[in-house]
């Protein structure tokens, strides 16, 4: 019989009105890295809260070493060897990485700490697994990368036998999830027992041992990664057939529809600027790309741009018209659409239903508000029914949906159908398809594309390296605040934009 | 039975209910704890309110002062709700009251203004007061509660001075407005017929009705309620949309400062009461429209019932008998009624967790059920 370290065996989570987990098992062996695969909503998340007690299955048993066991909170979790890298991190950002690996398992004596032994224990383990770590500097002071390796040494440094990452790819650059990976095949060999959630297929293909694919809260089977391809995967995660590739036309660029000139933006976390001299120009029926590693300088190049930040120096230019002092309103109304960042900080009133964050740009407009300024209500419930069709946004209620009760991947589709539907000139784009399933990305994909072929500038900010290859037709890259280099996705590697996205490579570039 | 439950409306309803009769049970058991004798009498005297006259007319009148208390009562549950809509916790409301009763109070009894005058004076008055707190959270992000109980103190001690000027000689209180300027008292329009001649029933009444119904509709059906929900759910995605969120939320605190305002007009124009010169705590009126406005639900028409009932409680709390307790006793019954209206919400949201339950158990039978069945067929 097969030695497992832990076992799932047929559980079953329901929450009203809804499956979460279906008849689910997941068996992991010791030893091995195993990945767990589904889309969004495929019951990956509900599956995890079982094994940590933050939820009691209906149905279905547990088992630890072939024993089974009941997991009633994460305490009992935490004593089974079981730990958890999440997506986000649980870190205390003004604390070393030291304070952090040992909070809430403090050495002490009569409450005084002992860090010796503490610093001791971690740096034997930073050595054996080649987690580059400096246990006295600070969280805030580090990069992404190093803030993930501190939150694997808090699991070492308690004796979890079971590690669970979750989505641990999604912030890293290029060379750190090679890194990443180098450092769980270490563990793994170490006898640690690794699940790794994720919908990345080509990394699951890279470090997995074996597979097993959930769809909609239902269990669709366990591979090894060995025997399959990555079509077959990632049919089993969608169920059906997935185009990878981006179909489109050679661009055919036109007359130039955004001009920014010399843009520089003041940072709201260091006192530096956080975008410096940037110049560029987008056309009409092109995709340019803003590529670059997370906190380049992106997210505040576009709040100038859209307005939600003043510029310290430089101009902006809309079909030649100068809109540097331009309100938000203004720029909206004269053709900019944004698809922001963050869909529920800037997206979405979420306490709104959809058919009103539906006309969150345009309800000011004749067609919404009457003029004594009443909303007119079956005009706005008419056009988000129609947007509602068009895009395919999938909801409980339709238009009167909170938009909260939504899922991820059909409120931005909500966001894009209302900013595409604005019929803009240029369209703005950040990270569209940031923590969205392969459909859904597929989806929005084509929409950008069209929107090129229909004759708008499109400008698509990504972190996603699949994305910055396929979709655009020239892609800048940013690092640091300015833009470093002007890249062919047609002639470029990933590995070349890699090192332009790292710092270690740089073009004069002009605009 | 599930449908009729599980209407949001008939929730808040049903969760209003709840926290009444919990509140009752409570107060009923302080009673019997500090006096058994007289507790039963007392609870059933404070329930009953102005019922507890046996005269038919008397108790009209008496209904006829709660009501006129209930108006001011409301005009700052609205205040609360209407900020609190736009994701503002106004508690400034208790003193945008005062500062309207010292608007209204000091026009007319220094300058003879008339009725309308002083009550859109009072209504100006407080709307700046709201706007202090609305620049401050705006512009320097200052949190609205903090701001809004540091002039809260402010306005009272400044209140007591200024109608300083227009006190009795002998006591603390303010001049009588029927003697010095009846002009200033809000005109009954017959309306205290209704009551057995209850001078004290004004135009306030069908005033409050109305403007409860107006904010309503500004809420729910306008541009401007639509722009100032969204700034107070998201003010992020408001700023995104284009709307000036800091100018929605200095617009939002004028209006909730400008209906404390008009409440206290509302009150102090009926010469129900006058303003006592050496008060030493900011009057309760603004504070008790928190409560309002959560017993309602957080809708105006809901707000014009929660409101009366809390008045009405408060009220009967001078029915409490004083043999056996204190006279203070009133006070800590209808507070007591009082602070278990502010858990509206948690009950909701209980009540909704109970629903979930047992629609789930339900689904499970019936899975279990039709398994079964299959089993039958199969064999």
């Amino acid at each position: 019989m097969e030695q497992y370290a832990i076992e799932m065996l047929h559980i079953t989570k329901r929450f009203p009105g809804i499956i979460a987990n279906d008849n689910i098992t997941l068996q992991l062996k010791k030893g091995e890295i195993h990945a767990l695969l589904g889309e969004n909503g495929a019951g990956k998340s509900t599956l995890m809260s079982v094994l940590f007690g933050l939820y009691q299955p209906e149905e279905g048993t547990i088992k630890k070493d072939g024993v089974e066991v009941k997991i009633n909170n994460p305490n009992d979790a935490n004593d089974l060897g079981i730990g958890m890298v999440h997506q986000h991190f649980k870190l205390v950002e003004c604390f070393t990485v030291l304070d952090n690996i040992i909070l809430g398992v403090e050495p002490n004596k009569m409450g005084f700490l002992q860090k010796d032994e503490a610093r001791k224990k971690v740096l034997a383990l930073s050595e054996k697994y080649g987690l580059r770590v400096d246990p006295d500097a600070k969280i805030e002071d580090i990069t992404v990368g190093m803030q993930q390796r501190t939150e694997i040494l808090k699991m070492l440094y308690r004796d979890n036998e079971i590690l669970i990452f979750d989505e641990p790819t999604a912030v890293l650059t290029p060379q750190e999830i090679s890194e990443l990976m180098q450092i769980m095949k270490n563990l793994s060999a170490e006898g640690k027992s690794i699940l790794f959630i994720s919908h990345k297929l080509a990394e699951i293909m890279e470090v997995a041992d074996r597979c097993t694919v959930l769809r909609k809260g239902k269990y669709i089977g366990t591979v090894n990664t060995a025997d399959v391809t990555m079509e077959q995967l990632s049919a089993m995660m969608v169920g059906r057939d997935v185009n990878f590739h981006v179909e489109k036309k050679p661009a055919t660029p036109g007359e130039v529809i955004l001009e920014i000139d010399n843009m520089t933006v003041a940072s709201k976390v260091h006192k530096n600027n956080a975008v410096k001299n940037v110049s560029m120009k987008v056309r009409a029926g092109e995709i340019v790309c803003l590529a670059g590693i997370d906190g380049n300088g992106q997210s505040e190049f576009v709040y100038g741009l859209s307005g939600l930040e003043p510029l310290v120096s430089g101009s902006i230019k809309l079909h030649g018209k100068d809109i540097t002092k331009a309100s938000i309103r203004e720029r909206s109304t004269m053709g900019i659409s944004h698809i922001p960042e963050d869909r529920h900080k800037h997206g979405l009133v979420l306490d709104y239903s959809l058919e009103d964050n539906m006309i969150l740009q345009t309800y000011f407009g004749p067609e919404f508000t009457s003029k004594a300024g009443f909303l007119q209500r079956k005009n706005i419930r008419d056009y988000a029914n129609r947007l509602i069709e068009e895009y395919d946004v999938r909801s409980g209620q339709g238009p009167i949906t909170v938009s909260r009760a939504m899922s991820g991947g059909n409120q931005q589709k909500a966001i894009i159908a209302r900013e595409i539907d604005k019929a803009p000139d240029l369209l703005i784009a950040v990270q569209p398809t940031r923590g969205l399933d392969v459909g859904a990305i597929e989806f929005i994909h084509k929409q950008l594309v069209a929107q090129r072929d229909a004759g708008k500038a499109v400008l698509l900010v990504s972190l996603e390296l699949d994305e910055v290859m396929d979709v655009p037709d020239r892609i800048l890259v940013m690092y640091e605040g300015e833009i470093v280099g002007e890249l062919d996705p047609k002639t470029t590697t990933q590995e070349e934009l890699g090192l332009y996205m790292a710092g270690a490579k740089r073009d004069e570039v002009k605009a | 039975m599930k449908k009729v439950l599980k209407n949001p409306g008939m929730q808040a309803f049903l969760a209003s209910l709840i926290c009444i009769i919990i509140g009752l049970l409570i107060g009923y058991l302080v009673l019997l704890i500090i006096n058994p004798e007289g507790a039963w009498e007392s609870i059933t005297n404070v329930i009953k309110n102005f019922f507890t006259w046996s005269k038919p007319k008397t108790q009209l009148k008496q209904f006829g002062n709660t009501l006129a208390k209930t108006m001011p009562l409301l005009m700052c549950s609205l205040s609360i709700l209407f900020a609190y809509k736009v994701g503002l916790f106004n508690i400034g409301a208790a003193g945008q009251y005062v500062a309207g009763a010292c608007a209204s109070l000091y026009a007319a009894l220094a300058w003879g203004w008339g009725w309308l005058p002083c009550m859109l004076f009072a209504i100006v008055c407080a709307g700046v007061l709201g706007a202090i707190v609305g620049i401050l959270k705006a512009y320097c992000n200052v949190n609205e509660v903090i701001s809004g109980i540091m002039l809260n103190w402010i306005t009272l001690y400044l209140t007591n001075t200024v109608l300083s000027k227009v006190k009795e000689a002998a006591s603390p209180y303010t001049l009588y407005l029927d003697d010095v300027n009846p002009s200033a008292l809000l005109p009954n329009a017959g309306l205290n017929n209704l009551f057995n001649n209850n001078k004290y029933i004004t135009i306030a009444v069908p005033l409050a009705l109305i403007i409860s119904i107006a904010i309503h509709i500004l809420l729910s059906r306008t541009r401007l309620g639509y722009e100032l929900k969204a700034t107070g759910s998201n003010k992020n995605a408001a700023k995104y949309a284009g709307m000036r969120e800091n100018t929605n939320i200095i617009l939002t605190l004028i209006i909730a400062g400008g209906l404390a305002g008009l409440g206290a007009s509302m009150l102090y124009q009926t010469g129900y009461m006058r303003w006592e010169c050496t008060q030493s705590s900011v009057p309760g009126m603004g504070f008790n429209g928190i409560a309002a406005a959560f017993l309602g639900g957080l809708n105006p028409i809901g707000a014009i019932f929660s409101s009366f009932f809390i008045q009405h409680i408060t009220d009967g709390g001078q029915y409490v008998n004083t043999n056996f307790y204190s006279s203070q006793i009133s006070d800590l019954i209808s507070s007591v009624i009082i602070y278990l209206c502010g858990f509206v919400l948690f009950i909701k949201l209980t009540m909704n967790k109970m629903l979930a339950r047992s629609e789930e158990r339900k689904l499970r039978q019936l899975k279990e059920a039709e398994a079964a069945a299959g089993k039958e067929v199969d064999q």
